[in-house]
């Protein structure tokens, strides 16, 4: 349409629903990382003696190390020795054992989040682990979880209380000195979710954690481990929300899933961290990786995400398909606005024969944002009959944003059947008339084609967290109308 | 119902409209014929709100309101419907989404709570049944891979649907065989009614005889240069546009 660009400017005033902060007494370490900062970390944990050792190797490992560039994003260096490493709502005793220890202000909190914890989380049928800046607060659903023989808790505890399982797959996927940040958190994670479904299991239940950062010049860095023994299936859902404010903070997570024969896990992430205002003011940065390997045979990962939020997103979820017919597939609908910047996508390894892979992107940028589309697809030489189909779409809103993609291709293997298609298309003036022309609000048109762009992506998400990603598709949208 | 007042228009500082009046009342249908260039589809664009034209002279008031003044939208939930000539597609959004998305912004304008999706279902059918349109399109996204004569049909279901005060129809006739035809005309007749006005463009005769007009105007150069009742499209039929001493303009000018 027509609008000139003051209009849109002033049509900008978009809300960030979730930008409150919660007021609760926390305890906090003081900003700046040294090896000591990691001993009382571990120290205050009780973790047992091989995750310190684990701890400082990573850190020596990270200080060795020199922060990426290659990525499609610009931003002033992070100051890692501003951050503090540790933040956790203040208790007077220990860890709360129930919800009725947890501080009010803190359920008041998810309450305004739409978590389903209390008796919603009954209705929903989902089991939520909630971690609120450094710590695990709260983990519904155990029972039901045990009589299954399926291990869902703070990945704090099972380091106490399955020590083999942790020890045996933690950073069997992402290895310590993976990436930068993959170092920087395997040295300080705080806490994060372990899961376990054992052979044959179907988790009765869908999983489901939510982070928050609340405190100001904190760093989250949380770490997840799910485990997927022979033949058992498990559908996994991530969401995340931050408080609005004016300086940046960081968010360095490292997720491993680990498949063996037969296995299926379903990750679903809706992604909300605050974005920054609308001059780009604030904002989390959100350098993430995700990372699930299939060794088992047969086996199958599903990444979906919905990433909205975040001043920066760098994250590639990524499949290593070793197993023989093991199946790695990603759904991404990830959207930028004002002066946000994505560089996402996936890494396929195919390692074992028959192995597939399908990868669905759709990009959507408006405002002055950037838009990144990176994706590696592999074939080793022994990955015989293996595929691979790409669908690349990005969907561009206004004349001010930018939508890139850099596919990689590597082939070893003659066999091997690789397929990339990809498009850029606009919101067009021609189907924005239509929708007005038949009474409709321009914003509402603009959320609707919008919709009907990821319509591929969303038909993955579990029912209720379809509906949660088309609403919040349309509040990131608030002011995109150009 | 509408009047137009010395309608000027251009599109890129291109004049198409050159002082066009018209007058319409509630429960009359009207023909505007005109060769290709005439300035016929610009004339249905600057009614709908179009914002790629530029009025550039002249008023139009529609129930008594300043049309010019209102945003696309807002003329269209006043009851001013524009049947497409080519109806643009959205890959992804169902026919069924579009509709009711369309249904509930016209009764919320109107003061009337959302049509509940059972409910809306059981009309889209019905209609879409009027229209000779197996209703498993419904489910298609809008326009998306539709034949052309499929989308001229969905735009006359959407006119059934929102029952419109003032209905245009761009050249709703074009590209159709004529099985086709006699459908959409039949869906505009049940159109027709006392408190609803009806304008029809189109380049040719045939359509007028399934649907037949009450007043026919001849366009030229983006001016009426003359009007009469149905037998003025029988003679132009007959004797050529080149009886009214116009030519073709369509290698100087389209829309």
């Amino acid at each position: 349409m027509a609008t000139t660009d003051e209009e849109v400017r002033e049509l900008i005033k978009r809300e960030y629903e979730h930008g409150f902060v919660t007021e609760i007494e926390s305890d906090t370490f003081e900003p700046g990382l040294n090896e000591d900062v990691i001993r009382r970390l571990s120290d205050l944990k009780q973790e047992p003696e091989f995750m310190l050792e684990w701890r400082l190797k990573a850190y020596r490992r990270w200080l060795e190390m020199e922060e990426p560039e290659w990525a499609h994003v610009d931003y002033p260096q992070v100051k890692f020795d501003d951050i503090s490493y540790y933040s956790a709502p203040k208790r007077p005793e220990d860890m709360p054992q129930s919800l009725d220890e947890v501080d009010p202000e803190l359920l008041k909190t998810y309450e305004k989040l739409g978590i389903p914890l209390h008796e919603r989380a009954k209705l929903a049928g989902v089991a939520v682990d909630a971690v609120f800046d450094s710590v695990s607060v709260a983990t519904t659903f155990k029972e039901p979880l045990e009589k299954a023989g399926v291990i869902f808790c703070p990945i704090s505890e099972a380091l106490q209380k399955h020590p083999e399982l942790v020890k045996k797959y933690l950073g069997s996927v992402v290895p310590v000195a993976d990436n930068y940040y993959a170092a920087l958190n395997s040295a300080v994670f705080s806490d994060g979710s372990f899961v376990y479904i054992p052979k044959g299991v179907r988790c009765p239940l869908e999983l489901s954690t939510y982070f928050r950062i609340n405190a100001a010049n904190t760093g989250q860095f949380e770490r997840t481990l799910i485990i997927a023994d022979a033949g058992s299936y498990v559908s996994y859902l991530e969401g995340c929300t931050a408080p609005m404010r004016d300086e940046n903070q960081l968010h360095a997570a490292v997720v491993e899933l680990v498949l063996l024969d037969d296995a299926q896990i379903k990750y679903s992430t809706v992604q909300n961290w605050y974005p920054g205002d609308e001059t780009g003011k604030g904002g989390i940065y959100n350098f993430v990786t995700k990372r699930a390997a299939c060794i088992g045979k047969n086996s199958k990962v599903s990444w979906t995400q919905v990433e909205t939020g975040s001043a920066i997103t760098w994250k590639y979820p990524s499949c290593i398909l070793r197993g023989d017919n093991s199946v790695g597939e990603f759904y991404s609908v990830a959207l930028t606005h004002n002066y946000q910047q994505a560089d996402t996508g996936t890494k396929m390894i195919h390692i074992g024969k028959n192995t597939s892979s399908t990868v669905i992107s759709k990009g959507i940028s408006a405002g002055r944002s950037s838009n990144a589309y990176r994706g590696l697809v592999k074939f080793n030489p022994g990955a015989e009959g293996a595929r691979n189909f790409t669908q690349c779409d990005s969907l561009l809103i206004g004349d001010r944003c930018g939508a890139h993609t850099f596919p990689y291709i590597e082939s070893k293997n003659k066999s091997a059947i690789v397929e990339h298609e990809a498009t850029t298309s606009k919101v067009s003036d021609e189907q924005m008339f239509l929708c007005r022309q038949r009474g409709i609000e321009p914003e509402q048109a603009v959320s609707m084609i919008v919709n009907g762009f990821c319509k591929e992506v969303f038909k993955e998400l579990p029912m209720e967290f379809a509906v949660e990603a088309g609403k919040l598709l349309e509040v990131s949208l608030e002011g995109s109308v150009g | 119902m509408l009047s137009i007042k010395n309608l000027h228009a251009c599109v890129e500082d291109k004049q198409i409209l050159n002082g066009l009046n018209l007058e319409i009342k509630a429960g009359e249908v009207h023909a505007i014929m005109g060769p290709n260039g005439s300035g016929k589809s610009t004339l249905s664009q600057v009614l709908a709100g179009n914002e790629a034209f530029d009025v550039t002279k002249g008023e139009v008031t529609f129930n008594g309101d300043n049309l010019l003044d209102l945003p696309t939208e807002e003329r269209a939930r006043e009851g001013l419907f524009l049947a497409f000539q080519y109806p643009v597609e959205i890959p992804g959004v169902s026919n069924l989404q579009f509709l009711r998305t369309s249904v509930n912004a016209m009764r919320k304008h109107h003061g009337i709570e959302d049509m509940n999706a059972a409910e809306f279902m059981k009309l889209a059918k019905a209609v879409s049944k009027q229209v000779d349109l197996d209703p498993a399109f419904l489910k298609r996204g809008v326009n998306e891979g539709f034949s052309g004569g499929e989308k001229k049909r969905n735009e006359v279901m959407q006119a059934l649907l929102l029952q419109p005060k003032l209905a245009i129809l761009d050249e709703t006739d074009s590209g159709l065989d004529i099985d086709a035809l006699k459908v959409v005309a039949d869906g505009v007749n049940a159109l027709r009614a006392p408190d609803r006005a009806i304008l029809m463009i189109t380049h040719y005769q045939r359509l007028l005889d399934h649907i037949v007009p009450d007043y026919v105007h001849v366009l030229s150069t983006g001016k009426i240069i003359k009007s009469g009742g149905p037998e003025l499209a029988l003679e132009l039929e007959a004797k050529g546009y080149g009886w009214l001493g116009i030519e073709d303009q369509a290698a100087a000018n389209h829309g």
